[in-house]
């Protein structure tokens, strides 16, 4: 079954991103997982995602557009990417979100793939 | 619990009928005063509770007579002072019954004899609370419909039936202490496990792996306070500082694992709670007999060829004889078995390294890392990888 792993990330991860200090702890912990998803054979796809002031957000509204700076709703940690894998139940894709870098820090959701 | 489980051989009916009866002792203990045995007055109402609810289901003629005699009893244990049996050790027997799921059994002794609640043991199994809940509730099903019995297995079948309620304890307490750098206490379970290990102990006093198990928790979680520096960072077994042991856990764990090994019938679990053993002694020492520990884990494969025991060996090998002869062990591993056992990588990185193989230690410490699930794992591989 495909599963998403959604990573939501706080402002001090997000920051880690470009921290002189941070940023090869950080850069090195997911180059790792994201090795360590493909060696298993269970990753399918995903993106990393540049921070939440770069989101736009658009609603269409009684046919008027609505267009908005920043992410679609002010929350303590946003969605700083996401992994598409392939594993045969949900045990296995907790597993792997477990493994997740930011599941120490922030959060990270999992959710069954529709299948379209 | 197990009391009333046990007479009644359903879970469900008795978890429920229990919960009726402490509401109703919540009403009337305020107004009357607590009983001189509340264990005994609880007892009782469930049961009655128990003989209402089957009353109403309209049960067979048959088991008419089971009613009264329960009845009776009920009546009996009212009686202040009154001792009733401990059925735990029947009720640790169907958790880890042969028939059902073997994922399901830690949990569920978890849930019945400790009365966990099952969020809080999905997320030490790293489960899906829903899907934890259905999995427990479709065991006791299977319990009460399969028709497994509430009993304490003949001699012939004990030793095997004692190794899964064992196994199931252990699954409890965590990966154990091979698995670079796991905290038991992460799962947050290590605590229940132990008191699991004595509850077994104490019912099971002639079994010298049960003995063997309770020592290895014991071990293991003596140097619960060792894994981290005072600075949070992660530190290897073999760089903890004794000092920060519990030397009391250490001489209760060797203390019980000599009443074990008098027995003359030594297993899985005594051989790992040797292994653990060997290492404590480096706090009298000041060294560790690597070449004891490799010794220790042969005998060990020899019972129990888990991936782990086969990792911890070739560590032991790499320290006595050389990180070459660890490498050996380690390729000698079928590599399906360790696509994704982090200590495998992490052990197989750190040799590749001492060897001078920079390339190949460079891939093995990623792959460690990427499948690390403790941060301070990971920040303690990365400053290895890196120096």
């Amino acid at each position: 079954m495909k599963y998403t792993i959604l990573v939501y990330e706080n402002t001090a991860d997000f920051g880690a991103r470009t921290d002189a200090k941070r940023k090869d702890a950080y850069w090195g912990a997911y180059r790792a997982y994201t090795k360590a998803l493909t060696d298993a054979g269970v990753m399918v796809g995903g993106a990393g995602l540049q921070p939440p002031p770069l989101a736009t957000t658009v609603r269409l509204r009684d046919g008027k557009r609505q267009v908005q700076d920043g992410p679609f709703a002010e929350t303590k940690e946003q969605l700083g990417g996401y992994y598409v894998i392939e594993v045969p139940d949900l045990d296995q894709a907790l597993d792997w979100a477990a493994r997740c870098p930011s599941a120490s820090n922030g959060s990270v959701e999992v959710r069954p793939n529709l299948s379209m | 619990m197990a009391c009333l489980a046990a007479s009644w051989r359903d879970v469900v009916a008795a978890e429920d009928a229990l919960g009726d009866a402490l509401v109703s002792a919540l009403e009337t203990w305020p107004r009357v005063g607590v009983p001189d045995n509340p264990d005994a007055w609880l007892l009782a109402a469930a049961r009655r509770q128990l003989i209402d609810a089957s009353r109403h289901a309209k049960v067979e003629a048959s088991a008419q007579p089971v009613l009264e005699l329960l009845v009776g009893q009920a009546q009996h244990e009212v009686v202040p002072g009154t001792v009733f049996p401990d059925e735990r050790l029947k009720l640790l027997f169907v958790c880890a019954h042969p028939a059902i799921d073997e994922a399901a059994r830690a949990p569920l002794m978890l849930q019945t004899v400790l009365g966990l609640d099952a969020a809080r043991i999905a997320s030490a199994f790293l489960i899906a609370p829903a899907t934890m809940s259905q999995r427990l509730v479709r065991v006791k099903a299977k319990i009460r419909d399969a028709g497994i019995t509430f009993e304490v297995p003949g001699s012939r079948e004990l030793p095997s039936r004692v190794d899964t309620v064992l196994d199931a304890i252990y699954a409890a307490f965590g990966s154990g202490w091979e698995d670079a750098g796991a905290d038991p206490r992460r799962k947050g379970l290590a605590e229940e496990a132990i008191w699991l290990g004595r509850l077994v102990v104490r019912l099971l006093p002639e079994e010298p792996e049960a003995l063997g198990l309770l020592a290895l928790m014991l071990h293991c979680e003596a140097r619960h306070d060792a894994r981290r520096d005072t600075t949070g960072r992660y530190v290897p077994l073999d760089q903890q500082d004794v000092t920060r042991w519990s030397s009391a856990m250490i001489a209760e764990a060797e203390e019980v694992l000599a009443t074990a090994a008098s027995a003359g019938k030594p297993g899985r679990f005594q051989l790992e709670a040797a292994i653990q053993s060997a290492h404590a002694r480096r706090a009298r020492t000041g060294h560790t007999d690597w070449e004891a520990i490799a010794l220790l884990y042969e005998g060990l494969l020899l019972c129990a060829a888990t991936t782990g025991a086969r990792v911890g060996q070739a560590a032991a090998l790499a320290q006595a004889r050389g990180a070459e002869a660890g490498l050996t062990a380690l390729d000698a591993i079928p590599p399906d078995s360790v696509a994704t056992y982090q200590p495998y990588w992490a052990l197989k990185a750190h040799l590749l390294k001492r060897l001078g193989r920079a390339d190949d230690a460079e891939q093995a410490y990623a792959r460690a890392i990427g499948l690390a699930e403790d941060s301070a794992v990971r920040e303690f591989l990365s400053r290895e990888s890196a120096g």
